[in-house]
C-alpha cells in the first residue's frame, strides 16, 4: 500500500515481502517453530536448497509444505490444524517430548505473531483482556522462553493506526524480554540492552515517520 | 491370560462416575478418540472435568458433550477455535469453567502425574496472569513457576494397532497427548484400528507399553475431519 502524501510517500511491504524477509535471516540447518498466523507464511518462502527442519509443538520435526488439493491427510498438521507433509527424515513425538524441544532451548528460532512488543523485548500475544474475550494461550508461552530466539511478525500498527511497538504491554504479558527481533510492514527492528535499533525500513519511509507510528523511542541502524 | 481388548466402548466406559476428571488426547481432530467420547455422551454421565488441548470443534465429540451439558470444568491450552462455539456460549455464560494451562505446562504436567513427580518448576509463564499466586524461585539463573501433577480417572485415547496386553503405536501427529495420557489416568482406554497378536508389533516402535493401559477397544476408521480452521 501506498501513502499518497507526498514528500513522505512510502510503499509497506506485503505479507509475503514481510515472510521473505524473515526467511533470508533462517540459516541453513536451523530448527525453526513458526506461530500460527502471519508466520506460517514463512515456510513459503525459504529456498528449496535450504535445509531447515521445521518443527511443530503438536509433535512433528521435519515437516514439508501443504499437501497437493485432495491429497489432505488431516492426521498430519501443524499448529494452526493445517495439512502438512513429511520430508524424508522427518519425525513424530508426543506432546511432553515437543515441549521438551521448544523448553529445553533445542529450537533455534521461533517467529510469533503479536499484539503488542515493548521496547524491553516483552510480548504480549495470547489475550486482549476483554471481558467478552475468550483467551487462548496454546504454546505460546513455552516459546517465549524456550526458543533460542523469539522473532515477531506482525503489522506496525493496528487496524485502527495504534502503535503496537510500546513502551510498556497494555495488554496482558506472553512472555517477559523474550523478543529479540521484530518484522513488522514498515521495519525490521532489533531488540536490545540499549533498547530499540532500526535494522531497515521499507521503501520510501523517514526514521521521523516510523518514530511517529511507534510507541516508543527507536535508534538509527 | 492378559486380555485388555473389550469389543465396545460403551463396555470400556461403563465405569465412569458423576464428576469424573477425563482425559481427551487429540489436538485439533487429530487424535480424539471420537467413538470414546460419543460412548461417554451416551453413557450419560455428568459433572465432568476434561483435559484436552482444545475446547471442542464443531458440534460432535466434545463439543457435543460440550453441549449436552456434561462439563463442568475444562482444563485446556487453547479453547478459542473458529469452531468451538459450544464452549464458547457455555463460557460466555458462566456455565463451564475454564483452567486456561500453557501447552508445555499442561503436556509436563500430565506426564509428571504418570511419573510419580507431584510438581516441578517451570520457566513458562513467569511473570504472566497464568502463574499469578504460584510459588516461583530462582533457578539455574532464571525465574521458575511451581506447577503439580495433573491426574485422571479415565484417559481416552486414540491410537493405531494394540494388542491384548495394551502395546500401542500410532499415527503420525494423532500421537500427541496419547502416550503420557495413557501414563496419567487410573484407567486407560484406547480406540485401535486394527488389533494384532502379541508379538506382532516391533518392540523397538511401540510407543505405549502396554502397562500404561487398560482397555483396547477395536474401531472402524474413519478418515479424520478438518477441525479448528476454515475450509
Amino acid at each position: 500500500m501506498t501513502q499518497s502524501s507526498s514528500p513522505d510517500a512510502y510503499t509497506r511491504w506485503s505479507r509475503d515481502e514481510m515472510a521473505r524477509r524473515v526467511a533470508r535471516d533462517i540459516a541453513e540447518g536451523m530448527v525453526v517453530n513458526l506461530g500460527i498466523g502471519l508466520p506460517t507464511l514463512v515456510a513459503n518462502h525459504l529456498p528449496a536448497d535450504r535445509e531447515v527442519l521445521m518443527h511443530s509443538e503438536n509433535g512433528v520435526l521435519g515437516f514439508g509444505p501443504a499437501p497437493q488439493a485432495g491429497e489432505e491427510d488431516y492426521d498430519l498438521i501443524n499448529a494452526g490444524k493445517q495439512p502438512v507433509t513429511l520430508r524424508p527424515g522427518g519425525v513424530f513425538f508426543h506432546h511432553a517430548d515437543s515441549f521438551g524441544m521448544m523448553r529445553g532451548g533445542h529450537i533455534d528460532v521461533c517467529v510469533l505473531g503479536a499484539f503488542q512488543v515493548a521496547a524491553n523485548g516483552d510480548l504480549a500475544n495470547w489475550h486482549t483482556g476483554a471481558p467478552d474475550a475468550i483467551p487462548a494461550v496454546g504454546g505460546a508461552m513455552d516459546l517465549a522462553v524456550g526458543a533460542g530466539q523469539t522473532w515477531v511478525m506482525m503489522e506496525h500498527v493496528t487496524k485502527t493506526g495504534e502503535p503496537k511497538v510500546v513502551e510498556r504491554c497494555t495488554y496482558p504479558l506472553t512472555g517477559v524480554a523474550c523478543v529479540r527481533r521484530i518484522y513488522t510492514d514498515l521495519a525490521v527492528i532489533e531488540v536490545g540492552p540499549e533498547g530499540l535499533r532500526v535494522a531497515e525500513r521499507c521503501p520510501g519511509l523517514s526514521l521521523e515517520r516510523l518514530q511517529a507510528l511507534t510507541g516508543t523511542p527507536l535508534h538509527a541502524g | 491370560m492378559i486380555d485388555k481388548i473389550v469389543p465396545t466402548p460403551a463396555q470400556a466406559l461403563a465405569d465412569v462416575q458423576d464428576g469424573a476428571t477425563v482425559m481427551i488426547g487429540g489436538f485439533g481432530t487429530a487424535g480424539i478418540p471420537d467413538e470414546l467420547v460419543d460412548a461417554l455422551i451416551e453413557r450419560g454421565v455428568g459433572g465432568l472435568t476434561i483435559v484436552n488441548n482444545n475446547a471442542g470443534n464443531g458440534d460432535h465429540g466434545i463439543g457435543a458433550l460440550l453441549a449436552a451439558g456434561r462439563v463442568r470444568k475444562v482444563v485446556c491450552s487453547f479453547p478459542r477455535q473458529v469452531d468451538s462455539w459450544h464452549f464458547d456460549r457455555l463460557y460466555r455464560q458462566g456455565e463451564v469453567e475454564l483452567e486456561l494451562v500453557p501447552q508445555g505446562t499442561l503436556a509436563e504436567r500430565i506426564r509428571a502425574a504418570g511419573a510419580g513427580i507431584g510438581g516441578f518448576f517451570t520457566p513458562t509463564g513467569y511473570g504472566t496472569e497464568l502463574a499469578r499466586g504460584k510459588e516461583t524461585r530462582r533457578l539455574d539463573g532464571r525465574w521458575q513457576v511451581f506447577e503439580t501433577a495433573l491426574h485422571a480417572d479415565f484417559a481416552l485415547i486414540k491410537a493405531e494397532r494394540g494388542d491384548r496386553w495394551g502395546n500401542l503405536t500410532y499415527r503420525m501427529t494423532a500421537r500427541n497427548f496419547g502416550p503420557i495420557m495413557a501414563m496419567a489416568a487410573r484407567t486407560t482406554v484406547a480406540s485401535v484400528h486394527e488389533v494384532v497378536p502379541l508379538g506382532a508389533l516391533d518392540p523397538e516402535a511401540v510407543v505405549t507399553p502396554g502397562l500404561f493401559v487398560q482397555r483396547v477397544v477395536p474401531v472402524a476408521r474413519r478418515r479424520t475431519q478438518a477441525g479448528g480452521i476454515r475450509v
